[in-house]
């Protein structure tokens, strides 16, 4: 019996943590594969099994034990200390649970993720997010390109899921997405939305060129500049979209925090693209 | 009992088991929120012939709403969840959808779901979409001032329908400053609508009648005009009755705002306060006077 601080002191007494805590024994610049950092093959193994779970280093297959130091078992929230640029595939498939990485994190990170949470405190590397299914994946930093889209030579990419980014994002950014939301308070490259099926893009600054590229449905909403858009859009009418008030509503409540209330907001809305079935839009702020 | 001198009858009100949806209408200001939700919950006072009792609850500041936007808070109340779909889709389709920047929301959890944005989409002629933001799908229609935006699905919960008491007062003046003053009191309490004009009702109503293929017909019993010719049991010096009926989203909602609302009612010039059953044997809800203003 007691409260929830002597639960937590009493923890720490017994060297029980809430957390399963990584670091890289060694920098290296040798590409890590660790599939296997994942919350749903950690939350019940032993310190043990967590060690002797497979890596591949470079194109040699080790133990997980051998790269990481581990700190903690059991539980299906993983901290990881440092920067692990060269670590691709972290949170892969994961279904639930929580990752944050103290750091930069390489590519691949949440790919094909179906649930749970993953805050990268740094940037994150190319593919972040792709063939996304679900949960929250945030980016604090900048993302590489080709974020939030598909797996190569797959047509239908994120389905479901929200991805945030607080920085900036490259190329093809949620290419071939299918459902979810993605948010990117910074700039964007080109074709962001490319080939896009459904789903909504929020972008904060600068969409680059060629937004919306060969989308069939969905929403690119830029609250920012943007270069002009592909002759294969055409302008409708300034509009008072509701339902971004909902998406922006949702992100509020999610954590992040606008800079001025966009609740209403006037936009133009153009339709495309007309190249395919062109039932997908792009909301340009108006400014006033 | 008595509570400051007014008679407390020993009696009870007959409830009974219903269904509710409670539904978030928003618009571009709270003029137009309310707008839509007074036409929605329109002609909604009973289930005899309305097909529902409907009625708003309260309105609701931005950040209450799922759009950011200023609404209103309405609750439908049906006999089943058939009744519902049909008297939702009529109201919203009709109501909400036809005002000007409206959008209308689920806004309740638990129960069974009624499919309604779902089917009013086709309204869109093809050009309706869909948004599914945070497992919750939002159906996107053209319309010609912008767009109508309206949750797929609303949920439909079991509740307490027909919640009531009678004021028995010295005039028709002092009966309705008492019910008025009680509805008051009332409407600031959450969970319940009071869905008849004002909140009042002044043609209270027994089953059956002497006319064939009249099922209801006035609460003769309660008519102080025709008192001594149908010999009615009021309280001598009584010239006007007024009835609250009330439906809650729980029998504790219905509960207490029968308490509250007759203490409030209990104002010089008021006789007596009773409640409207059948003997207990149709309602599954039962409210004994006594026993809610004692609890």
């Amino acid at each position: 019996m007691g409260c929830v601080s002597c639960v937590g002191f009493n923890q720490e007494i017994a060297g029980i943590k809430d957390d399963i805590v990584l670091r890289l024994k060694e920098p290296t610049t040798i590409p890590i594969e660790a599939e296997s950092i994942c919350p749903d093959l950690f939350v019940k193994r032993s310190y043990r099994e967590i060690y002797d779970l497979p890596v591949y280093y470079g194109r040699r297959k080790m133990r997980l034990g051998e790269l990481f130091s581990i700190d903690g078992e059991k539980s299906d929230f993983i901290t990881i200390e440092d920067d692990v640029s060269n670590v691709k595939k972290i949170g892969s498939k994961m279904t639930s649970g929580k990752i944050v990485v103290h750091g930069d994190v390489g590519r691949h990170v949440g790919a094909s993720m179906a649930g749970g949470e993953i805050v990268i405190r740094g940037n994150a590397a190319d593919k972040a997010g792709i063939n996304m299914q679900g949960g929250l994946l945030w980016i604090k930093g900048n993302a590489g390109h080709q974020t939030g889209s598909a797996l190569p030579g797959e047509n239908k990419g994120v389905n479901h899921g929200v991805i945030i980014v607080e920085g900036n994002a490259g190329l093809e950014l949620g290419a071939c997405m299918r459902r979810g939301i993605i948010a990117v308070l910074g700039d964007v490259g080109d074709f962001a939305g490319a080939r896009m099926i459904a789903g909504s893009i929020l972008v904060f600054g600068h969409l680059a060129k060629r937004a919306g590229a060969g989308m069939k449905r969905g929403s690119i909403i830029s609250f920012g500049s943007s270069e002009p858009l592909l002759p294969t859009y055409r302008y409708e009418a300034i509009v008072q979209p509701v339902f971004i008030g909902i998406l922006l509503k949702y992100l509020k409540e999610l954590g992040i925090v606008f800079e001025s209330d966009m609740t209403g907001k006037s936009y133009e809305r153009y339709s495309g693209d007309i190249n395919a079935l062109g039932k997908g839009e792009i909301f340009i702020h108006v400014k006033s | 009992m008595h509570i400051n001198e007014v008679e407390i009858e020993d009696t009870f009100a007959e409830a009974f088991g219903m269904k509710v949806a409670t539904v978030i209408i928003t618009a571009i200001n709270e003029k137009w929120a309310k707008t839509a939700a007074q036409l929605a919950t329109g002609f909604g006072t009973s289930i005899i012939a309305c097909g529902c009792e409907a009625g708003v609850v309260s309105t609701l500041s931005p950040d209450q709403t799922p759009d950011g936007r200023p609404g209103v808070l309405a609750l439908f109340f049906t006999t089943s969840r058939k009744e519902m779909e049909k008297q939702l889709l009529n109201r919203l389709g009709q109501c909400v959808m036809t005002s000007p920047t409206s959008a209308c929301y689920n806004g309740m959890e638990g129960g069974k779901p009624v499919t309604i944005g779902g089917k009013l989409r086709y309204f869109g002629d093809g050009f309706q979409s869909s948004k599914l933001i945070n497992n919750r799908r939002f159906w996107r229609i053209p319309m010609m001032d912008g767009e109508f935006v309206i949750e797929e699905k609303f949920n439909v919960c079991s509740a307490v329908g027909g919640g009531n008491f009678f004021i028995l007062a010295e005039n028709q003046k002092v009966c309705l400053a008492a019910a008025e003053k009680a509805v008051k009191v009332m409407k600031k309490l959450p969970g319940i609508i009071m869905p008849f004009p004002g909140g009042i009702v002044r043609s209270g109503s027994k089953i059956g009648s002497k006319y064939k293929g009249q099922h209801v017909s006035v609460n003769t019993s309660y008519c102080p005009s025709i008192q001594r010719q149908v010999g009615a049991d009021l309280p001598a010096g009584v010239n006007s009755v007024l009835e609250i009926v009330i439906d809650g989203v729980d029998e504790e909602a219905v509960r207490q705002s029968m308490c509250e609302g007759i203490r409030a009612a209990c104002l010089p010039g008021i006789l007596k306060i009773t409640a409207g059953n059948y003997g207990g044997k149709l309602g599954q809800y039962h409210f004994h006077l006594h026993k809610i203003l004692s609890a």
